[in-house]
């Protein structure tokens, strides 16, 4: 009973942490894509997603199984640091925004941008380069980010297959919504999404980097869920004093 | 390096820029904190054997990193 509770509570995590994260992800590549589509076709700009995508498959089918060879404690204990760093990059990130103190991600401005950019480089002649490499690049680096959560928390659960099927479920969801509603992607609520990515990636890492260094948590894999509660309620608690300390500073003094 | 570099120096050079952004970025003392936390973590578990304090300790610290890169952050604007 309390094995099948763990088991569900590492797959519940597993499965929301790389949904939102490739979702995320997605957002983010949907609008350049988009943009260099809109502004100098989709020819190119289809075939820089497609090789693209053709590269980050061959990335997790080249690094995918051979991780699985990795002894399990060395997988945790470096895939617990890399999450560690990466999700708590993310929350600090997440918090800053949530509090004031940082922009928020404007996907309409980063589109604008976009657009302003490809629009400069003159009009395409034949097959464009430019949305070509443009959209190759936009797809790539936020694939790649797509390809090693998916590695490191696939492998380490091993549940790689799963995490794959979640991460293509999430993708493929987002480029239907995306293509549908087309210039609305600043609607999603990335900020809000991106906290609960950073939360459990922390959470993720925190448990197994102590896995990894023979820590033995109370509770075992349900530790991962107390985490995950843990970190959201000081989250929470960061967000409420920096809001504080925010206003305190940005009002004016009186005499 | 210049734009004449050989494709497999620019790959390497990529990739390279690619985990440094990746694991460091504009938030270094994140990446040093983990190392430090790693350590400290691994010393508790292996050479004064409490188990306890190792797992109470390891969020503890995360949380003590966020505190001064917050704060950090919230210094610097």
């Amino acid at each position: 009973m309390i094995a099948t509770l763990s088991s569900s509570t590492s797959v519940v995590v597993l499965v929301g942490a790389v949904f939102l994260a490739s979702a995320v992800e997605m957002v983010e590549a949907l609008t350049i894509v988009l943009a260099v589509g809109h502004v100098r076709g989709w020819r190119s700009a289809l075939q820089g997603v497609a090789v693209a995508i053709l590269a980050l498959g061959a990335l997790v089918g080249a690094f995918g199984p051979a991780l699985v060879h990795v002894p399990l404690s060395t997988l945790r204990l470096v895939v617990g640091i890399v999450l560690l760093i990466f999700g708590m990059q993310w929350l600090r990130k997440a918090m800053l925004r949530s509090s004031g103190l940082k922009a928020k991600h404007d996907e309409d401005a980063i589109y604008r941008e976009t657009v302003a950019e490809l629009q400069a480089q003159g009009a395409p002649v034949g097959r464009d380069p430019v949305a070509f490499v443009v959209a190759f690049k936009g797809v790539f680096l936020e694939g790649l980010e797509i390809v090693i959560t998916v590695l490191t928390l696939g492998t380490s659960a091993h549940r790689l297959g799963l995490a794959v099927i979640v991460a293509a479920i999430a993708v493929v969801l987002v480029g239907i919504v995306g293509v549908i509603v087309a210039q609305q992607l600043s609607s999603v609520p990335e900020n809000a999404m991106k906290m609960v990515v950073g939360i459990m990636l922390v959470s993720y890492g925190t448990f197994w980097t102590g896995e990894g260094l023979h820590v033995r948590w109370p509770g075992g894999d349900t530790t991962l869920l107390v985490l995950v509660v843990f970190y959201a309620v000081v989250a929470a608690a960061f967000i409420r004093v920096l809001r504080m300390t925010h206003h305190v500073a940005q009002e004016p003094a009186h005499e | 390096m210049s734009d004449t570099a050989s494709l497999p120096v620019r790959l390497l050079k990529g990739f390279g820029r690619f985990w440094w952004d990746f694991l460091v970025g504009d938030t270094p003392e994140i990446t040093v904190a983990v190392i430090v936390i790693v350590g400290a973590v691994a010393l508790v578990v292996h050479v004064m054997r409490v188990n306890a304090l190792a797992y109470v300790a390891l969020p503890l610290l995360v949380i003590i990193t966020f505190a001064v890169t917050l704060y950090r952050a919230r210094k610097t604007g």
